[in-house]
């Protein structure tokens, strides 16, 4: 019999309106994320392997090796990295995502993520902020203090904070934002707002010195960026409750590693369908250019996926000063991004579309029929390890995968 | 015997609206003249790509319909 596509998307459509992400704690990422091991580094996008990674992806596994105390110096980390001893392996893979390069080892802290509704829990590293960071594959000796920090410090500090404050509805808080001027992808100040609120009084609570709390909360309000971490983990949670619903043609990920941009979709499990990550047009930083940049790389696409980003772009007019373009162009581009979707989000309003829910469910019927391509705002690595971020921009998948994603679907059912 | 005009002619005797369907370039260059002109951004499904337009076929007409 047929496949009834349009019931399928309706069903995979109602796991997504009906998921409930909530932040519930922090943990070592052995202890809680799936399949993870001493020797694995999880990484943004979809399977690669150290050939044909790009120089931020390459940074920041030399990076992770060294933080995980696995190589001494760089040169052991290089040697490693090819010896076939390390194991590579997509974080989407391990029911997690990774913002930028999204390197991450078994020692690393992780927030969790539940989906109320189904049960589903996702996984993230904590934001560790701008400049040189291991996300954008730097991996000097202040890149792993950092990171140590992060470990020893803010993860016990926020795990005993969360503890006290109990768990946090990241969808009501990403709602909020929304309304307050993000769309939390490249424009996160409000939901960092909004959780410093929630967590600081119970960060002062904990038993911790005062200089560790006090470092805390000076880490959340230096880093607009603290609140990605929770809003792609928390996108990634709804989405995963509609996989894999059989028949539907809906995308559950989008995801880049540097060299490759990746899709999933609903009705065709644990399959990727992929191409060329393309180059960001957008703005940079002093001294750099589109000479210097990488292509697209990074799991926070996953916002745009559940509708929000540059999907709901026309809730953030501010972000066009970071990413590019003007205000109508942000308008523009929510008002497009409803041709490609089957419905518009319960939860996610635009209160600049008179509080029009967020374009939400991805058809890739829709994209080869219309031959609109899902928009995408992002941060532009460098393509050199070490460097780090030099501007922000807009960017769209390659039009294959969505192609490539048809073709195995007509095979499938029909 | 007067000539006969073709119906059309009557169309440039007023001032002249425009929906202009597909290429953009169309109603800029009828803008520029200063002509009132609505674009309609349309293209050929799938951008004309035949293999993409069978799959969609395959696709909507092997569909079963509530």
């Amino acid at each position: 019999m047929p496949m009834d596509v349009e019931q399928a998307n309706k069903k995979a459509l109602q796991s997504i309106q009906s998921a409930q992400p909530v932040l519930v704690g922090i943990d070592t990422a052995k202890n809680v994320v799936p399949g993870m091991t001493d020797n694995l580094l999880l990484h943004a996008g979809p399977p690669i392997g150290w050939d044909t990674m790009s120089g931020p992806l390459r940074g920041a596994v030399l990076g992770a090796l060294l933080y995980q105390g696995l190589a001494r110096d760089e040169k052991q980390a290089r040697e490693l990295a090819v010896s076939g001893e390390i194991q590579y392996s997509p974080w989407h893979e391990h029911s997690g995502v990774g913002p930028m390069a999204g390197v991450s080892s078994a020692r690393m802290p992780v927030w969790i993520i539940e989906n109320k509704t189904k049960g589903n829990r996702t996984y993230c590293t904590l934001n560790e902020g701008l400049g040189k960071v291991l996300r954008y594959g730097a991996y000097s000796t202040e890149v792993i203090d950092r990171l140590k920090w992060m470990e020893e410090t803010l993860a016990p500090v926020l795990s005993e904070a969360l503890k006290l404050r109990g768990e946090i509805n990241l969808k009501a808080m990403i709602a909020q934002a929304l309304q307050m001027g993000d769309e939390v992808h490249n424009r996160n100040r409000a939901g960092t707002s909004l959780l410093f609120r929630e967590l600081a009084p119970c960060v002062i609570e904990t038993h911790f010195p005062d200089k560790d709390k006090r470092k805390v909360l000076e880490f959340i309000h230096s880093n607009d960026h603290f609140f990605l971490n929770l809003s792609m983990p928390a996108a990634k949670a709804i989405l995963q409750s509609a996989e894999w619903t059989e028949g539907s043609s809906l995308v559950t990920t989008m995801a880049r590693n540097g060299t490759e941009f990746g899709i999933r979709v609903a009705g065709l499990k644990d399959r990727w369908f992929t191409g060329p990550a393309q180059y960001i047009k957008g703005l940079f930083f002093p001294g750099y250019s589109e000479k210097d940049a990488n292509p697209d790389i990074g799991d926070s696409a996953i916002t745009e996926t559940c509708g929000l980003g540059g999907f709901s772009m026309a809730s953030a007019p501010a972000i066009v000063k970071f990413v590019g373009g003007t205000v109508q162009d942000a308008l523009n581009f929510t008002q497009k991004m409803y041709e490609i979707t089957e419905t518009e989000s319960d939860s996610f309003q635009i209160p600049s579309l008179d509080f029009r829910g967020s374009p939400t469910g991805i058809n890739i019927i829709k994209v080869c029929e219309l031959g609109i391509l899902p928009q995408i705002n992002t941060g532009i690595a460098h393509r050199e390890a070490g460097i780090g971020q030099i501007g922000a921009g807009l960017v769209n998948p390659p039009m294959k995968c969505f192609e490539d994603a048809l073709e195995a679907f007509a095979e499938k059912y029909f | 015997m007067a000539e006969r005009r073709p119906p059309i002619s009557g169309l440039f005797d007023q001032p002249i609206q425009v929906i202009n369907v597909g290429v953009p370039s169309f109603s800029d260059d009828l803008k520029r003249q200063g002509v009132p002109v609505r674009h309609v951004d349309w293209r050929p499904p799938a951008g004309g790509n035949k293999r993409i337009q069978a799959l969609l076929r395959r696709i909507k007409n092997g569909e079963k319909t509530s």
